[in-house]
């Protein structure tokens, strides 16, 4: 099986797996990085998203082949005390219900800001609209992107 | 007063091995959450001493409440720490949470399921932590010599009349020996300082941080993941398979035949669900398929049928009907529907020859130990199930179906095991929200609604109407006619079972009657109840009052008298869990596609206790029950193959459909009752009944 050396939340890690392993599923069987997580594995519901050089992607469907140089920054390492703007105000607006999908929408939220500090109504619901979740927390989840784009 | 024999085994003192005081090692606080844990007030102590089942207090005053059942998004893991931290006075923020794990000696009903888990422990939990004040109450007076009843008691300090001070962590070693109260003083809901105050998910820093918590992220020393092939079609049988490229799948460890299903045994998940589709399969269908169209037939057919035995037959509907001077009569259908938690199903489980250990998300783990015990033919107490947090219920974890395949797979391999379920196969795997069917048929005469005949059929739940629910008991003739529907597609509950489907056909039927009558929709139910006060026919279940104060709520905050261009509104009431809920959709129809732009939700479920989790489970209810009502279908082909298997076919609402929920809650001092289900029933009724079907 071919190794694959890449960036994971500034660490250089190493995986031995087949070249058509999904980057979600290297992240959680080889890395022990459980936070990203698995939800359909058809890129339709957002439970796996991280950012790729700050670009939010769905990691069940990229093949770890694809990474290369690509810096890749999970749920563990989008701040080191939890406290990402985004984090902080989903704290504050008391997001989650089970939390599943969480790790996901937070990711996708912390990727439309950083590339649009501002963004209106419409373009939040457009980012977010990619990240399913079962619970129905959308309008404390839409608040809390609101809020973190105030903050910053 | 409340006696402390409510369970009393749970305030009997903990066993030797916890008993008098443990210590605990530096990784103990990953394992709990707490509002704040980067600013928790007191120091992390030495030594804790287990007061009763419920809760330990560490020589710091800091508490571990021990939250007993399972957390399935309904946010039980705060608000039942939060009764026993009310009674036993202590600042939330001292508080620190723990799961508790399957433990029938010391927990009653350990189950998340049918909006339960606060109102049946509500005493019990109330008692626990009054009981723990007590005893801590009575080793400080008797340390000052003074008598309890002229001591205070204040956020985990008690004050001696003379202004002595001690706190629970100086008190607790000595409490935790202390003769258990036969007889302890509940607070008067007036004086909750923690109880209908807003707390945050205690989870919340582990899940936004994406720390370990639920069943799928286990991992344990020498554990292999399996993934599992079924048939694909319901009542199909397996031939054969061919392996040999699922074996050749680097990362396979094995693959084994269990019943009529294929397990791939890989070192971790992605081989096993590789592999999986390259194993090819022969299967048998049975000689009669159940599709959709065959399944919908059959029960519209028992729909127009009346069984022998009513479940409810009040004075003649027959005589009701004949003498009608019109007749209005429709029927609805409801379909198949997965549940589609966000976690798909899966357990950890090793199967030893000393014991076995399980790990992972149910709702019902009592249970299911027993179904575990009854397979292995292995007494209980050689099993445990540790309890994680689970990434969403809806009623899917209350079957153990998925635990016994993960324990049939450990078995037969001997090896722990981690089962881990693809999203086709959560989709596809049955347990379904059974189909139903609901005839309706009312008499009016001289203008008033005479009978009201409901008869539905669903596929094996066994129950499709409640006979007890509204408008039961108001109407002189009332029948009722329960149907079932054998079928080899399996079923389970699903947030707000029954309830789901029924109350949107009779809600929908009773505006319809409503328009019929010339009368506007609340009103009609509005003076339906009002002129059954003291006439009440028969058993019902729902409460008159709360049921006319709910619907005047949503009445007043929906603006229900107001018109908006463009905008439809449509009502609709529910009761279901012990709580009455009332609904008024706003669906604006002028801009291209009818959209739902915002809900009106009125509830009345006694006392709130964390504001903050209510709002979320009232909304979520709405949102949810909207996207089922909106997009949920699931059929099954001409083979029984159920032809949406992930959510590309398969759609849930996202955040461009969402409404706006705006919820009002009935202020109460009675004990609280269900609120993860109830607002979901009526959400259906009220878009319906607002033009967009
Ligand atoms: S798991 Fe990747 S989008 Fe659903
Ligand atoms: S919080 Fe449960 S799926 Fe989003």
């Amino acid at each position: 099986m071919p190794s694959y050396s890449f960036l994971v939340n500034g660490e250089s890690r190493t995986a031995t797996v087949d070249a058509d392993t999904p980057l979600l599923w290297v992240l959680r069987d080889e890395l022990q990085l459980v936070g990203t997580k698995f939800g359909c594995g058809i890129a339709q519901c957002g439970a796996c998203t991280v950012h790729l050089d700050g670009v939010a992607v769905r990691s069940c469907s990229l093949p770890i082949s694809a990474v290369g140089e690509q810096k890749v920054t999970t749920i563990e390492g989008l701040s080191e005390e939890g406290d990402h703007p985004v984090q902080v105000a989903w704290k504050e607006h008391d997001v989650p219900q089970c939390g599943y999908c969480q790790a996901g929408q937070i990711m996708t939220a912390s990727a439309l800001l950083a590339k649009n500090p501002n963004p209106t109504e419409e373009e939040i619901k457009s980012a977010m609209n990619g990240n399913i979740c079962r619970c129905g927390t959308y309008l404390r989840i839409f608040d809390a992107v609101k809020a973190a784009a105030q903050s910053r | 007063m409340i006696k402390t024999t409510y369970n009393r085994r749970s305030f009997l003192k903990v066993s030797a091995a916890t008993g008098g005081g443990m210590l605990l090692g530096f990784n103990w606080l990953a394992g709990c959450s707490t509002p704040a844990q980067a600013d928790l007030a007191k120091a992390l102590p030495s030594q804790w001493y287990p007061i009763n089942a419920y809760l330990k207090i560490g020589d710091t005053g800091l508490v571990t409440i021990i939250s007993p059942n399972p957390e399935i998004g309904q946010g039980v893991k705060t608000s039942m720490p939060m009764i026993v931290a009310e009674e036993l006075d202590v600042e939330w923020k001292d508080v620190v949470v723990e799961q508790g794990n399957l433990d029938t000696g010391a927990f009653t009903r350990q189950v998340a399921g049918g909006s339960q888990s606060i109102r049946q422990s509500w005493d019990g939990l109330r008692t626990a932590g009054a009981t723990a004040r007590q005893m801590l109450l009575e080793t400080a007076a008797a340390r000052w010599g003074v008598a309890a009843s002229a001591c205070t008691v204040a956020n985990g300090i008690i004050t001696s009349p003379t202004g002595e001070k001690l706190g629970y962590g100086e008190l607790a070693a000595e409490a935790a020996t202390a003769t258990i109260p036969e007889e302890v003083a509940l607070k008067d809901p007036k004086d909750y300082t923690i109880i209908g105050k807003g707390k945050r998910n205690v989870d919340i820093p582990a899940i936004v941080t994406g720390k370990p918590l639920y069943g799928i992220d286990t991992q344990r020393e020498g554990m292999v993941v399996a993934a599992m092939m079924r048939p694909p079609g319901f009542g199909q049988t397996l031939v054969s398979f061919d392996d040999s490229a699922a074996r050749a799948v680097e990362g396979v460890i094995d693959v084994v035949r269990i019943g009529d299903k294929i397990a791939v045994i890989a070192s971790s998940t992605w081989p096993a669900f590789k592999a999986k589709k390259l194993i090819q399969a022969t299967w048998k269908s049975p000689e009669l398929i159940h599709s959709s169209a065959y399944i919908s037939a059959e029960l519209s057919k028992l729909a127009q049928q009346r069984t022998d035995k009513p479940s409810r037959n009040d004075g003649d509907v027959d005589e009701a009907f004949a003498a009608a001077d019109k007749i209005l009569e429709r029927e609805y259908e409801g379909p198949f529907l997965p549940h589609n938690c966000m976690e798909p199903m899966n357990f950890y489980a090793d199967v030893r020859d000393d014991a076995v250990e399980l790990h992972g998300p149910i709702q019902t783990p009592e249970g299911t130990r027993k179904d575990v015990a009854e397979l292995l033919g292995r007494p209980e107490s050689e099993i445990s199930i540790g309890l994680t947090r689970m990434g969403g219920g809806f009623g899917r974890r209350l079957f153990s179906d998925f635990v016994i395949e993960a324990v049939e797979i450990s078995r037969e391999i001997k090896k722990p095991v981690k089962l881990v379920y693809t999203r086709e196969d959560d989709m596809t795997a049955g347990v379904y929200r059974p189909a139903a069917t609901y005839r309706i048929k009312a008499a009016i005469k001289e203008g008033q609604l005479s009978a009201y005949h409901i008869s539905g059929a669903i596929v094996n739940l066994g129950l499709a109407v409640f006979p007890d629910r509204f408008p039961a008991g108001l109407i002189s003739n009332y029948r009722v006619d329960n149907h079932n529907f054998e079928s080899p597609v399996t079923f389970g509950y699903w947030r707000a079972p029954i309830s789901n489907y029924l109350a949107t056909a009779d809600q929908m039927f009773q505006d319809e009657l409503a328009k019929e009558l010339g009368k506007d929709p609340i009103e009609f139910r509005l003076e339906l109840l009002r002129n059954a006060k003291g006439k009440v026919v028969g058993e019902i279940e729902y409460d008159l009052d709360k049921s006319i104060r709910v619907m005047e709520l949503v009445l007043e905050k929906s603006n229900w008298d107001k018109t908006e261009p463009g905008v439809k509104k449509g009502f609709s009431y529910y009761y279901s869990h012990n709580t009455h809920v009332a609904e008024v959709a706003h669906v604006r129809h002028d801009d291209g596609e009818p959209r739902v732009e915002n809900v009106t939700c009125a509830i009345e479920c006694g006392i709130v206790v964390n504001p903050m989790g209510a709002m979320q489970q009232a909304q979520g209810g709405v949102i949810d029950g909207l996207g089922h009502h909106l997009y949920g279908r699931l059929t099954l082909d001409a083979e029984g193959i159920p032809e949406q298997n992930n959510f590309h076919q398969f759609r849930l609402i996202r955040m461009k459909e969402t409404p706006q929920v705006e919820v009002h809650f009935v202020p109460s001092t009675e004990s609280p009752t269900g609120l993860g289900e109830p607002t979901l029933p009526p959400i259906s009724g009220a878009v319906a009944n607002a033009g967009m079907a």
